[in-house]
């Protein structure tokens, strides 16, 4: 059994804006959400660049929500709000409802608080939603209750490719017919003096203290290293027949997936592009999709040395001649990358992308690496052409993983 | 502290743990079948009673703390 799978609802809280709206339109103008962190926590660090969502989950959030939920599911929360809202689904089975809601980190911040209450107050003050809160599924759990979702709720843990993992591994749930709707996609929280002392310390993050703004630039030359970012994007996902049942809007067409590993190193990609290519290769087989029917990719592209143009080369080797036609952007110039939440963010704009048919630029970058093969957007937003379009959204974590998600125009 | 102090305090408590408006908790209500508060929400209670209070209430004595005026009582005499 395999269904056709539709995106019906989106939803987002990005650096560049509180919901999907502002943060599409902020990427098209090309606008960076990325900024010096001022706060005295972070002063003594070799990094104190990142991207702060635009609008604090304080500012939408009731205070005990606020308190028994840590930042990362907080964020879920309010985007896979914004997406249920949108997609508007009035009706359905919860037995037929799912969710698959992925972090790359977890709760890594609310570990550490209630680490400093335990060593300052004793135990006897450490807060019962310790757990709750620290563990990776926290933020699936509470986008599963909130929609009391019983056809399963469901993490996927990659990195930074978490949250694409997380609309594929939903997608495969309606395919398969285990549910008709689920509620997917990725988020993270965990801005903190250590988790940026841990990426710095891998010399991951660039350091241009003197233009935060313009600090994540990928595929640029001059690129130094990822910013990092907080937020969450999610999408709604349902079986074609359910959705048109409804008379539900549908973005686009889910198209596939492909799922591949480096068998490299921990942490630095694969030179020649060996998981890319083959996840890539995997996801349009999967979407029965040839390279002339691609039309654009968001790429994974973080602005760090070692990964953008090793990916440009193996798009070029993926499509050949067809990567001509097939503009690619990145989402990260500014956004900055939100890790867990990096997947489902490039997936919803290359859903827009196809909608709107018009691709992003990336941010920030002005003069290409001579190394990247493929035809990067720069500057400002590239028109796609009328017709049938697919484009392809490719997600790379720590660990090898590649994830690479296909879309269709509706 | 007046009995009304404590019921005032309790319910700012209630509130911000729970997210129960103040003037819900009133003394005949019962945390658990009135207010919606769950075991763990009952935790960060009791913890805050300590704080606010200056009282300890014993694992022991929580399940009996069944409606707020068990709790307000208990409060003002132990404290």
């Amino acid at each position: 059994m395999s269904r056709t799978v539709v995106v019906t609802g989106l939803g987002a809280t990005t650096p560049l804006g509180g919901d999907v709206a502002s943060t599409w339109e902020s990427l098209l103008a090309g606008r960076s959400g990325i900024t010096i962190l001022d706060d005295p926590r972070f002063a003594e660090l070799p990094v104190r660049i990142a991207a702060p969502v635009k609008v604090d989950p304080s500012e939408i959030l009731e205070p005990h929500e606020i308190r028994r939920m840590d930042r990362s599911q907080q964020l879920a929360l309010i985007a896979a709000r914004e997406a249920w809202a949108d997609a508007g689904v009035d009706s359905v089975d919860p037995t037929r409802l799912g969710v698959a809601v992925a972090t790359g980190v977890g709760g890594a911040i609310s570990l550490m608080e209630q680490y400093d209450i335990l060593k300052e107050r004793g135990a006897s003050r450490v807060s019962p939603m310790t757990v709750p809160m620290l563990m990776p599924n926290g933020p699936a759990a509470v986008v599963g209750l909130e929609l009391g979702a019983q056809a399963g709720v469901h993490t996927p843990v990659s990195a930074c490719a978490s949250g694409a993992e997380a609309i594929g591994y939903g997608a495969e749930m309606i395919r398969t017919g285990r549910a008709d709707v689920v509620v997917c996609g990725g988020t993270e929280g965990c801005i903190h003096p250590l988790t940026i002392a841990a990426f710095a310390a891998m010399r991951a993050l660039s350091t241009r203290h003197d233009n935060a703004a313009g600090a994540s630039r990928p595929f640029d030359k001059d690129r130094d290293g990822f910013v990092m970012a907080e937020g969450a994007a999610i999408v709604v996902l349902e079986s074609e027949e359910f959705a048109k049942a409804r008379g539900a809007k549908i973005y686009a067409t889910y198209g596939g997936q492909g799922l591949a590993a480096d068998a490299h190193h921990i942490a630095q990609p694969e030179p020649e592009g060996r998981g890319v290519i083959l996840a890539m290769n995997r996801a349009l087989a999967d979407a029965d999709l040839s390279t002339k029917d691609i039309f654009h990719i968001n790429a994974h592209a973080t602005s760090t040395p070692a990964g953008d143009v090793a990916e440009s080369k193996a798009i070029r080797k993926v499509l050949g001649a067809d990567a001509d036609h097939a503009p690619v952007t990145a989402v990260k110039g500014a956004a900055g990358h939100l890790l867990g939440g990096a997947g489902s963010l490039a997936a919803i704009a290359s859903i827009l992308a196809l909608r709107d048919r018009q691709v992003p630029p990336v941010a920030n970058t002005v003069n290409l690496d001579e190394g990247v093969e493929v035809d990067v957007v720069l500057g400002s937003p590239r028109a796609l052409p009328s017709g049938d379009a697919a484009a392809l959204s490719n997600s790379f974590g720590f660990g090898g993983h590649d994830v690479v998600l296909a879309f269709r125009s509706n | 502290m007046s009995q009304e102090d404590i019921l005032a305090g309790l319910a700012a408590i209630v509130n911000e743990v729970a997210g129960i408006p103040a003037e819900n908790v009133q003394m005949d209500k019962s945390f658990v079948d009135d207010l919606d508060v769950d075991s763990l929400s009952m935790v960060e209670v009791v913890m805050a009673c300590e704080d606010k209070f200056g009282v300890t209430i014993p694992d022991t004595e929580v399940k009996n703390l069944n409606t707020v005026a068990d709790a307000v009582n208990f409060i003002a005499a132990n404290k």
